[in-house]
């Protein structure tokens, strides 16, 4: 078996849970899966009531600065489609290099966990429609 | 001081985006070997990728030499490519001229405890770090 194969790119998958879209990163993912992954995910969002997409990291051991961009890339388009994206589970060890890397991925919402970052997406308010202010129950004001 | 009889030299090939995460799993495996902890393994792992995919994009492919240290890894990254005119704008933050974020270089020198690189314009790019398992040797307080 060889890893050098060039015909196929390996996809990862995108699994549909209700309106959120959830894809899970495992281990070592090439440059080439990566930008893939950004055009399946978008193609997603486009072909249905996508309103959110959560990307587990929990088993990424290495984030370098073209999967961060990937990833910040898909946040923003993502963003430009009207769903939101939770990234999901970054190691400690990942988050420490990428804070002295200089990549702390601003815009890019984090939870620690998918169960949390779901959480996260059906807490908040869609994107651009505010609540108004006639149909707030009084348990949201603070 | 004794020589060094137990280092060890790999070399590997950086031609393809398979190779980068050839490079990946093999610093890891030799990192882990050689005693790292989970975050300087890691804070390697991802300056060695930064550095490859240099190698790969700007230098046009290139090899990676690594070498065993007592207590450390030294990582040599060459190509024989177009090399860096001005090093000191290709080691500033957020400068690059591929489709990165430009924090290859700078990040990769922050990620590591010795850093240097060769490059004259026409004769390719030799970039070479160090990484030390336990960096900073602080004594510890003894308690009781």
């Amino acid at each position: 078996m060889t890893s050098r194969e060039q015909d196929h790119t390996p996809r990862v998958p995108v699994l549909m849970l209700g309106q959120t879209l959830l894809v899970t990163l495992q281990g070592e993912l090439q440059d080439a899966v990566a930008g893939q992954l950004q055009d399946d995910i978008v193609s997603r969002i486009a072909a249905g009531p996508v309103t959110g997409v959560v990307i587990d990291i929990t088993g990424v051991d290495i984030v370098d600065s073209y999967l961060g961009r990937v990833l910040a890339e898909i946040a923003s388009s993502a963003r430009l489609m009207a769903a939101r994206t939770v990234l999901a589970g970054m190691r400690p060890a990942v988050a420490i290099t990428l804070a002295e890397l200089g990549l702390t991925l601003p815009g890019l919402r984090t939870a620690l966990d998918v169960g949390r970052a779901l959480a996260l997406l059906s807490h908040s308010p869609p994107t651009g429609s505010p609540p108004h202010p006639g149909r707030a129950h009084h348990a949201d004001l603070c | 001081m004794q020589t060094s009889a137990d280092t060890a030299t790999t070399r590997l090939p950086i031609g393809s985006d398979a190779d980068l995460a050839w490079v990946r799993q093999k610093v890891r495996q030799t990192a882990t070997d050689s005693g790292f902890s989970l975050v300087q393994q890691t804070k390697l792992i991802t300056a060695a990728s930064e550095l490859a995919r240099n190698t790969l994009i700007h230098g046009g492919g290139g090899q990676l030499d690594m070498t065993v240290l007592h207590g450390g890894l030294r990582l040599t990254f060459t190509d024989s490519g177009p090399g860096i005119r001005d090093i000191e704008q290709a080691m500033t933050d957020g400068f690059t001229t591929g489709n990165g974020l430009g924090m290859g270089l700078s990040g990769a020198k922050r990620l590591v405890q010795d850093f240097s690189i060769e490059s004259q314009p026409g004769q390719g790019t030799t970039v070479t770090v160090t990484a030390l398992a336990t960096p900073m040797p602080h004594p510890r307080p003894e308690h009781g």
